[in-house]
């Protein structure tokens, strides 16, 4: 299989903010990567750069064979952009914004309608197709903006961040797009701060953290990178999380300790004797558990042992950020 | 149907583009009808109110005084109506949507241009309801057909002209609030510290220095000139001087920003 995206030494600098360092990757055709990192890893920098909207300053990078510095025009007819904050007209139809885009891939007019009402009927959005977007929910207009970057049936799709704000149906609902359209043939370059979406989809995964690649691989080959199992457990009385987590870090591997989503300790163990030490362990200080249980590790633990810090803990602050501007 | 879709060859039609964006950001009026209102009722409301309220204090009658100010009015009106490609062009980087027009394979000067080519319409719209209604108040074009033609001509060059700096302002300001202080802080002295409203010789000294001076003082002498049947050449002449300058300074500025823009 030949590489749709590959980037090379990737450098893009604002100010003293070195947004890439030196960024890597390369994307098989007909697959799904995966461009993970929190809010401002560099993420959508490298989208940006990979859909000519930007210049490197150093390095290159190259798309369906086209250099995205020297060719840029002939990388922008073959990718479709659905951005983080969705890019549809909001004072014109659903219809009509898809309808401008037809027109402007150079569709004719007949054309161009008959694109939008497929791609309106495609993403259940035919009864509000003459509706203003303004008027839309949130899942209807991302819904409509990934449509408008399908207009020119792009072999290659770049969609950033396209869950977030979502409702969890809305996104199950737009998960299942993306897989229609990659068995279709398209190639899809998805970036994302939520773990799970990038296991549930990507074929291969580069984790990039203040612009620089620090991990890279399937979601298995990642998980198994950080290696070992998890056990995790879960106290029946809240009160007993302090003292269950002091019980679990004897049991840790590495430097990263117990860490706790409020209900549940985690701890990443390199031997699974561990799990009938633990059992004895807690039953002798009196603590009952609702839960225990060993578990391959998840691509948050993957995020923690190469960030060394969870995914999540950073995004809270910038999606408040985000949502006042 | 999807083999004719977007072949990698496909060429880049600037025209078509251009009409694209154009019609995209004149739809926008239907979403927006008080756009229309601003269009239409606000100027006819300026003549009125000029024409009536001052015209007595300024030229003895009304009647006269519409003579007199019809022209400015409609020049004074053109100033303010590229506000919609500066806040439009604002309002579209910051919702993202030139980074939509930028990942297509379009004509780069297509986003810029529909935008003009809008206000264009605009522009010849507010010249024919300004007019009309002038002449059902009374007008009269003392300079004939030829000059009525002219001025249009004027006017229209005029309106398209003033949205290379106001689209500059546009692209360059961070917020839309901006956009509307930086536009009239230019804009208003612009149009009233000229001959639009009064004759410039009942101005302080200091103030006629600037009057005379001011490239909208100029445009609406010769639409002045070319409505009423005045004198015309050598105030046209500096009219078309100053629009050229204007758009050979602001055109490349703002094609400049719009690249240069993140």
């Amino acid at each position: 299989m030949s590489s749709a995206i590959e980037a090379e030494g990737l450098v893009k600098t604002f100010g003293s903010v070195r947004a890439l360092d030196g960024i890597d990757m390369v994307a098989r055709e007909e697959t799904v990567f995966g461009l993970l990192g929190p809010n401002g890893a560099g993420k959508t920098t490298a989208i940006r750069v990979l859909s000519t909207l930007l210049r490197p300053d150093e390095g290159r990078a190259s798309v369906g064979g086209y250099d995205v510095v020297r060719h840029p025009e002939r990388v922008r007819r073959l990718i479709g952009l659905t951005g983080q904050y969705a890019a549809v007209d909001e004072l014109l139809s659903g219809k009509e914004n898809l309808y401008m885009i037809g027109r402007l891939l150079g569709l004719s007019s007949r054309l161009a309608r008959a694109r939008a009402v497929e791609l309106l009927e495609a993403f259940d959005l035919s009864d509000a197709a003459a509706k203003l977007v303004k008027a839309y929910s949130g899942g209807m207009r991302r819904r409509l903006d990934l449509a408008a970057s399908l207009v020119g049936r792009p072999r290659l799709l770049y969609l950033d961040e396209p869950t977030t704000g979502l409702d969890p149906r809305s996104r199950l609902e737009l998960w299942g797009m993306i897989r229609a359209l990659v068995a279709d043939g398209a190639t899809v370059l998805l970036t994302t701060q939520y773990l799970e979406e990038a296991d549930q989809l990507a074929d291969e995964i580069v984790v990039i953290d203040h612009g620089k690649v620090i991990a890279a691989g399937t979601p298995a080959q990642l998980k198994t990178r950080v290696g070992g199992q998890v056990l995790q457990a879960q106290p029946a009385d809240p009160a007993d999380l302090e003292a269950t987590q002091r019980i679990m870090a004897e049991f840790a591997e590495g430097e990263d300790g117990t860490y706790t989503d409020g209900q549940m300790v985690m701890v990443r163990i390199a031997d699974r004797s561990a799990l009938g030490q633990a059992v004895r362990r807690l039953d002798e200080a009196g603590i009952v558990v609702e839960d225990l249980s060993l578990r391959r590790p998840s691509l948050d633990e993957v995020f923690l042992a190469v960030t060394g810090h969870l995914a999540e803990e950073r995004t809270q602050t910038d999606e408040t950020e985000r949502s006042r501007s | 149907m999807s083999a004719a879709v977007l072949e990698p060859t496909g060429r880049v039609n600037v025209v078509s583009n251009t009409l694209t964006i154009a019609r995209r950001n004149l739809l926008h009026i239907k979403a927006n009808p008080e756009q229309l209102v601003e269009m239409s009722i606000q100027p006819l409301m300026f003549l009125v109110l000029f024409v009536y309220v001052f015209g007595g204090a300024i030229a003895g009658s009304s009647r006269e005084y519409l003579q007199f100010a019809l022209p400015g009015i409609l020049i004074q009106g053109l100033a303010f109506t590229p506000f919609t490609t500066a806040i439009g062009l604002n309002v579209d980087f910051q919702r993202g949507l030139i980074d939509r027009f930028r990942s297509l394979p379009i004509a780069r000067s297509a986003v810029i241009g529909g935008r003009i080519a809008a206000d264009g319409v605009r522009i010849v719209w507010s010249v024919l309801i300004m007019t009309g209604f002038g002449v059902l108040l009374g007008f009269r074009f003392g300079g004939g057909a030829a000059g009525a033609l002219g001025a249009f001509a004027l006017a229209v060059a005029f309106g398209l002209t003033m949205c290379w700096p106001m689209a500059f302002i546009g692209i360059t300001a961070r917020a839309t609030e901006s956009v509307n202080t930086w536009g009239f802080m230019i804009i208003l002295p612009l149009t009233f510290a000229s001959s639009a409203f009064a004759d410039p010789a009942s101005m302080p000294g200091w103030l006629q220095a600037f009057v005379n001076v001011n490239p909208v003082t100029h445009v609406i002498d010769a639409t002045r000139g070319l409505m009423l049947g005045g004198p015309v050449a050598d105030p046209l002449l500096r009219a078309v001087i100053w629009l050229a300058l204007i758009q050979g300074v602001f055109a490349p500025l703002a094609i400049a920003q719009y690249r240069r823009r993140v």
